[in-house]
Formats: C-alpha cells, sequence, structure tokens
C-alpha cells in the first residue's frame, strides 16, 4: 500500500517538477573556434563524453566524443569545432516538466540534452538520465522527510515531550455584540484542534460547544475569552466572560428557555438551546454563573 | 445528487461556489434556528434556511455543512457572501418556498439527517 502511493508521488512529480530542478548548471562548453585538438584535451581532462558549442551564450550546436573520433580519423588537423559540430540540436527549455524531457531522452536516445531558456533563448544548463534520477530521489526524499515530520507532530504532540503531563491550551478573545465576528473565534479553534489529527468526530463537537459557547458571549456579554484545553485523552473547552451572569442557572439550563432580545431570534439564536446543545454534545458540562462575577463555562469532551 | 442538480431543480442562483457544482450532496438539514442545524444535522449536509445572516455560513463551517441554500428568494447581506467566499462554503438562492423546496429535494430520494433506523 505504502509502495504504491510513493511511486504514485514519483509519477506525479516527474509532471510537476521542472528541468530547471535537476539540470546541471555548471556546464563544460566549447566555442565554434576551439580547435579540435584542444577539443579533445578537453575531453581528455574533464572526463565527458561531449560538450554544448556555443557563442554568445547561444547554443549553435553540440560536439560528442564520435565527432572527434570522425575528426581523428579523416580530418584536417587544423580543424575547428565549428566544421565537425552538429548545428541541429535537440533541446529542451529550463520549465519544461521532466516527463517530456524524459519522452525526449528516449525518443532520440541522446543521453543528454541542452537547456535553453525560454525567455533569453541563451544556454543555462546540461540534462541527463542520472539528473533527473537524481533530482527524482532528492524531491522524494524531501517529501517524505517532511509528511515524517508533519505526521510526527500532529500525533505525537504529547509522545515526545519528556514530562510528567503536557497541556496545550489556546485562547481566543470574543467581542460582545458583534455579531458581525460572532463565530471568528470559533473557526480558528477549529482550524487548529483540526491540525492535532483529532478524530473529526471529536473535532465537531468541541467546534460546536466552541461556538455555542461563543454565541452566548456575544449575544449576553461585552465580550469574553475562549479557552481550549488540550490535553492526552481530553478536550476542554472553557468560555469565561464578566457579566452580567445568569439570575437563575436551573433555569437557563431548561430547554427552551432563553432570555435572548427579539434581534438575537430574528438571527437564529436565542432559542434556549445553546447550553442545551452544549450539555448534549459534550461529555460533561459545569456551569458557573454570579450576577456580580461573571459567568464561566466549561465542558469535557473525551478523546 | 449533485449541487448542480439541486441548483437546477430548484432554478437557484449560485452566489458562491461555481467551481464545487459538482460536489455530491446526499443528506439535507432544513432549518431557520442555527442551534438546531448545530446538533441535528450531520456533516456533509446541504442547509436549508430561510436566514441568511453571517452565522449560517459559520454554523455550516462549525457544523461541516457542505453548502448552504436560501429559500424564498432571500438574498443574503454582502458579509454572508464574503465569509462564505473565504470559507469556500457555496450559496444558493431559490424562489422556491420552503416546504415546495423539501417536497422537491425529497422526491429525488435525497435523505435528511434523522438519525438512521
Amino acid at each position: 500500500m505504502v509502495k504504491r502511493t510513493r511511486l504514485m508521488r514519483s509519477q506525479e512529480l516527474i509532471y510537476e517538477m521542472r528541468v530547471a530542478e535537476v539540470m546541471t548548471k555548471d556546464v563544460v562548453t566549447v566555442t565554434p573556434k576551439t580547435s579540435m585538438s584542444k577539443f579533445g584535451d578537453i575531453l581528455r581532462s574533464k572526463r565527458i563524453s561531449g560538450t554544448p558549442v556555443v557563442s554568445g551564450g547561444f547554443l549553435v550546436g553540440i560536439i560528442s566524443i564520435e565527432d572527434f573520433i570522425n575528426w581523428l580519423e579523416k580530418g584536417s588537423k587544423k580543424a575547428r569545432v565549428k566544421q565537425c559540430m552538429t548545428e541541429k540540436v535537440i533541446t529542451v527549455f529550463d520549465d519544461e516538466p521532466l516527463a517530456q524531457v524524459i519522452s525526449k531522452l528516449e525518443h532520440y536516445r541522446y543521453g543528454r540534452l541542452p537547456v535553453i531558456d525560454r525567455d533569453s533563448k541563451k544556454l543555462v544548463g546540461l540534462v541527463t538520465n542520472g539528473d533527473i534520477i537524481e533530482g527524482l530521489l532528492h524531491k522524494v526524499e524531501r517529501v517524505h522527510n517532511e509528511e515524517e515530520i508533519r505526521r510526527h507532530q500532529a500525533s505525537n504532540i504529547f509522545d515526545d515531550i519528556i514530562v510528567d503531563q503536557t497541556t496545550l491550551i489556546y485562547e481566543y478573545r470574543v467581542i460582545g455584540k458583534d455579531f458581525k465576528q460572532a463565530g471568528a473565534g470559533t473557526s480558528r479553534l477549529r482550524k487548529t484542534l483540526s491540525r492535532l489529527e483529532i478524530h473529526p468526530q471529536v473535532l465537531r463537537r468541541a467546534a460546536i460547544v466552541a461556538y455555542e459557547a461563543e454565541m452566548n458571549i456575544v449575544i449576553y456579554t461585552d465580550g469574553g475569552d475562549l479557552f481550549a484545553k488540550v490535553e492526552p485523552g481530553m478536550i476542554t473547552i472553557v468560555a469565561r466572560d464578566k457579566g452580567p451572569g445568569i439570575e437563575n442557572i436551573e433555569l437557563a439550563l431548561t430547554p427552551g428557555y432563553s432570555t435572548a432580545e427579539d434581534w438575537v431570534r430574528q438571527l437564529g439564536f436565542g432559542a434556549g438551546m445553546g447550553l442545551c446543545n452544549i450539555k448534549k454534545v459534550s461529555d460533561e458540562m459545569f456551569l458557573d454563573s454570579s450576577v456580580d462575577d461573571g459567568t464561566r463555562l466549561e465542558a469535557r469532551i473525551a478523546i | 445528487m449533485t449541487l448542480r442538480e439541486i441548483a437546477e431543480l430548484l432554478d437557484a442562483e449560485v452566489l458562491v461556489g461555481e467551481d464545487k457544482l459538482d460536489m455530491e450532496i446526499e443528506r439535507v438539514c432544513v432549518t431557520d434556528l442555527m442551534s438546531e442545524a448545530l446538533v441535528f444535522s450531520q456533516p456533509g449536509a446541504l442547509l436549508l434556511t430561510g436566514l441568511t445572516n453571517p452565522q449560517t455560513v459559520r454554523t455550516a463551517e462549525v457544523a461541516e455543512l457542505r453548502a448552504v441554500c436560501f429559500v424564498r428568494g432571500r438574498r443574503p447581506p454582502d458579509e454572508t457572501i464574503e465569509l462564505a467566499r473565504e470559507k469556500g462554503i457555496p450559496l444558493l438562492c431559490t424562489p422556491v418556498l420552503m416546504y415546495d423546496s423539501c417536497g422537491l429535494l425529497y422526491n429525488r430520494d435525497l435523505q435528511g439527517c434523522s438519525p438512521e433506523r
């Protein structure tokens, strides 16, 4: 299974990756005026089997060890590269996908192709089968490492920290009476929790708790804070405000009971369901409130 | 049923999400109470509502509803449209009334959000 996804990933990569990412940029070149004997020296000293021929930065031909052997057999001693090179060169642009290059290399049975910059038309590199394989391997390794790190961060966030107990706390401010912004805290909280790879159902329940709690702060108070505490086995959502407080908690927990004003009801809230919803989707709920100090709601969801 | 087919069936205008019309919809949740949408919906459902304020989009996001369709020709304010764009939640607007919208969708075998019996 893993093998198959890797293979498919590398198949994707040959379409994603561009020639510029894998090509050799430091290319040995000769000019048309280079003498053939000098060219021979270059082949020997650099241990290469051919070079592009460049004039003023532009590719004008290509010359290989085969051309050199032909010249040794029947060429004139003073001959220059210009007389022995192949002028018609198959090239690739630096922004072409690797897939294109692979099919060109295969089709023409060449070992290397000069790479041309699409805008300036100048030679910018050389690409071989070896470059492509090396480039792909590097990329696959990098992608793999990144995935590993991400997976590790997400699932083992607590395992790696050497301590008896770790707790993550996310805190969001909630502005009172600002109906347009209402829910923005929950939205950010949800996104953050989703990065921890929490089970989708737990995530949904936590988001519903946070949203109802946030709406209560927006509707009834001048503002407060929303916390999400994440520890092994448990997410706790805490909503805190500074007032006005709930006069009769028991009544407030009665389904359908609401003190919401009409404008709130017109917006689809204030039906006396918020606290009941929180109780319903969480495993435990605690509500403390006093008319002077405000309200603190805590809802726990087992992971 | 795809969102595109739903839009055609309800003669609905697509306000947000032209590019997402091929998404598959299997269930519908119908309510004007967002607290109800939160706990009586199932993830992936289409929300059919007469409420047009931005909280419909927030609710869809929190409850993981796939798209929102406003009934009886009610057009949402700009804030709602903006938020839906930001969250990538498609918005439709149909002139068809609530009961008729539900009937048309039910006739096409779209399920509701009641727990499986």
